[in-house]
């Protein structure tokens, strides 16, 4: 697979700090890509630049093989910032309508591409009423098929599910899916960890405006993984004494085991079939990502100061 | 520049289509045409016939005290109140006549009488004593007198116009400040007006949070401009529109009135009655003058031309720096009172230089004030009635000139704190902070 998007050494200073300190990374087409970070991070500026609303210091920002250029590639995107927002009094059909056509739609084309995505999300009835008449969830749902309704090779989501109920999350998810799979890439920005392990391929971290971590999901975890192992058998403390493993936790009817170095798994297995216990279970568990982000971010000296 | 259309579109068929628009495009010429006319047709119609008996020994009131209007007189000897229940509305005593015994004129009536009525009176009475005591110290018949007085007060006028050498025309003086002041009201008026929908607008959209979702498809000059274009078509749109209402009722109106404009006019005067039949008479030539030069003696054309290019210079020139306060503006409306300060100041100067311009529109106050591009607009349509001798072509194009480069340079340094102040929020921006941003580079 080819990278749609591929950034290089891009650096963006504001008076005092720098927001974006010599981040670089690739995107391959049809993925799905966490960018996690705390707040004030640097994420939203990083955004900020790839679509073209802020201009890099220095560095360079590659859009599908040529040079980005907001002028020619803002149609190839949409970007939905967490700071989002509709005109209150305008229709709901009329304002899809005008966000299309500022992306570059005529008219009939935006009606099309409306129409099908109203169907889609079953808002056809919602045409004539006024935007303030929309619930929060709703106008979120309004404010993705905006996003999405050119068909934009480059999607950005900023906290696409703050506000959902768990019925419209899974709904915007699987549409997320749906457009990954027709070739769209997608930019997933967040701090929510269990949405990104369920849905991201390939993440960065940044922390205050540096990459400090880069991978798939899977790749990370491997890296952060501590020799941790769930065992699911019924034993009493006493039978315990090894130095093959330290206890980390002790279930009625399960361990949690942190491996001495050096120990194989089937070491440990050894142990307990010697001792004759059945074994119902035993997988390595991997840390969340939301254990390794905090363990990330809390090793750093804590968020930036704000220097006047 | 098809993405600012479309911007431009919205901002406006948003605007006119509302209730707002509609009812005050549509009910400010009715109210104002209703209560101009409504007013002098009530003065015209209500006042009723008044027959005033007076009694009086000396003979030269008689003279003086003739039929005007809706007064009568009849002069009676050793009149007394008895007369009010003989067909009489008042009775008019003279000092120390029947049972007025003091030293003044007294008028007697059953129902109180306005200040029309004494008003008239006294009027008549002084203007009788006048001509008297003039006739007796320089040896005057009435008609020598009636001719001298006749005309005294042209000549008055006559002098007005000379003092302003061979520049205006005839009585143009008085034509062209009134349209000044009009018209630069009218510029001065809607700068505020429309200056501040444009920072409400802009406000609007950094508030909603929609404004990041715009600028990640249009630039904010584009998002900027398509606001300004649109919301200053907004007010042209109702200009014109007040025009058109405007002329239309006046025709209409005028047509339906039951009076003729003469018995109109008198009506205006007798709503003055501080002054002297004779000066009254002078003001009714006056405004019929006004009136005549208003449609004669005006260069209409060249005013409305330029009330259009000043409305809308004007208009971007302030629109902009309206704009840039309403995107460094956040929640709180106290911030935008602050930074308007430096907009609104000059709009205000301009109005107290105005009136001094209208008064002597060849003044260096009043040329400076029609070049610097913050006054121009108002000071420039305050002058600019007073006829291409008062305001030299050179002048004309001179400013307008300077007008256009001041609004580019606007439009220019707020698109830059435009830029920064609609993503930034949370913060208080003061006056030093804004200038930092319209003038770094890049």
């Amino acid at each position: 697979m080819r990278n749609l998007l591929e950034v290089q050494n891009l650096e963006k200073q504001f008076s005092s700090q720098k927001a974006v300190d010599n981040i670089s990374f690739s995107l391959e087409e049809g993925s799905i890509f966490g960018l996690l970070g705390p707040n004030g991070a640097g994420k939203t500026t990083l955004i900020r630049m790839i679509t073209g609303i802020f201009y890099p210091d220095s560095g360079s920002i590659q859009f599908d093989g040529r040079p980005f250029s907001a002028e020619n590639d803002i149609i190839n995107i949409g970007y939905m910032p967490e700071e989002r927002g509709l005109y209150k009094k305008m229709k709901i059909g009329e304002h899809a309508l005008y966000l299309a056509q500022l992306k570059g739609l005529s008219r009939s084309d935006a009606m099309k591409a409306v129409k099908e995505w109203f169907e889609k999300l079953e808002m056809q009835s919602w045409w004539n009423k006024k935007v303030e008449d929309l619930s929060k969830g709703m106008s979120q749902k309004l404010q993705f098929v905006t996003t999405v309704l050119h068909r934009p090779k480059l999607i950005i989501l900023d906290e696409p599910f703050s506000g959902l109920d768990p019925v419209n999350a899974n709904l915007i998810k699987d549409e997320i899916y749906d457009l990954a799979k027709t070739g769209s890439t997608i930019i997933f920005s967040t701090h929510r960890m269990e949405q990104v392990e369920e849905i991201c391929d390939h993440i960065i971290l940044v922390n205050k405006g540096q990459k400090i971590l880069d991978g798939t999901v899977n790749n990370i975890k491997q890296e952060f993984k501590e020799n941790i192992f769930k065992v699911g058998v019924n034993t009493t403390a006493q039978n315990l004494m090894t130095p093959d493993f330290t206890v980390i936790k002790h279930n009625p009817d399960n361990l949690l085991l942190k491996l001495t170095e050096g120990v194989s798994n089937n070491d440990v297995l050894k142990f307990f079939i010697n001792q004759g216990l059945s074994i119902n279970s035993f997988n390595e568990v991997l840390p969340s990502l939301n254990q390794i982000f905090i363990k990330l971010v809390n090793d750093t000296p804590q968020a930036r100061q704000f220097t006047a | 520049m098809s993405k600012t259309w479309i911007i431009i579109k919205r901002e406006y068929t948003s605007r006119v289509a509302k209730k707002s628009f509609l009812l005050s495009t549509f009910l400010t010429p009715i109210l104002f045409v209703g209560l101009i006319f409504g007013v002098v047709y009530l003065t015209a119609t209500s006042s009723s016939e008044e027959k005033v008996a007076v009694d009086n020994k000396e003979s030269y009131l008689k003279e003086y005290l003739v039929k005007k209007r809706n007064i009568s007189y009849e002069f009676v000897n050793n009149a007394d109140t008895t007369l009010l229940s003989k067909g009489y509305t008042a009775v008019l005593l003279a000092p120390n006549t029947g049972i007025n015994q003091t030293k003044s004129y007294q008028v007697y009536s059953q129902k109180s009488k306005g200040k029309e009525l004494t008003g008239t009176i006294e009027n008549q009475i002084n203007d009788a004593i006048n001509a008297k005591m003039v006739m007796d110290v320089a040896n005057l018949n009435k008609a020598q007198y009636d001719s001298l007085v006749k005309n005294a007060p042209s000549s008055k006028v006559e002098n007005t116009v000379f003092s302003e050498a061979e520049k205006a025309k005839k009585g143009n003086f008085e034509t062209a400040s009134m349209i000044g002041y009009v018209v630069s009201f009218i510029i001065y008026f809607s700068l505020f007006m429309y200056g501040a929908a444009v920072m409400r607008g802009v406000m609007e959209e950094k508030t909603n949070r929609i404004a990041e979702v715009m600028v990640s498809s249009v630039k904010p000059f584009q998002l900027m401009m398509g606001k300004i274009v649109g919301i200053g078509a907004v007010g042209l749109t109702q200009f014109i529109m007040w025009i058109v209402l405007f002329v239309g009722l006046s025709t209409i109106a005028s047509n339906l009135m039951p009076v003729d404009p003469a018995s109109m006019q008198d009506a205006a005067a007798a709503m003055q009655p501080g002054m002297s039949a004779v000066a009254a008479e002078a003001s009714q030539n006056k405004a019929a003058m006004i009136l005549n030069t208003v449609s004669t003696s005006v260069n209409w054309p060249l005013i409305i031309g330029c009330f259009i290019f000043y409305y809308i210079g004007g208009y971007l020139f302030y629109a902009a720096l309206f704009a840039a306060v309403g995107s460094a503006v956040n929640e709180d409306p106290q911030d935008a009172q602050s930074l308007m300060m430096p907009i609104t100041i000059p709009i205000i100067l301009s109005m107290v230089i105005m009136i001094n311009a209208i008064r002597q529109p060849e003044s260096a106050l009043a040329i400076w004030g029609s070049m610097i591009p913050f006054s121009s607009p108002i000071i420039m349509m305050a002058r600019l009635p007073f006829g291409s001798t008062i305001v030299p072509w050179w002048q004309l194009g001179l400013s307008m000139l300077i007008l256009i480069l001041g609004f580019i340079a606007t439009i220019w340094l707020s698109a830059k704190i435009y830029r920064t102040g609609i993503l930034l929020y949370g913060k208080k921006v003061t006056l030093k902070e804004l200038a930092k941003w319209a003038f770094r580079k890049n």
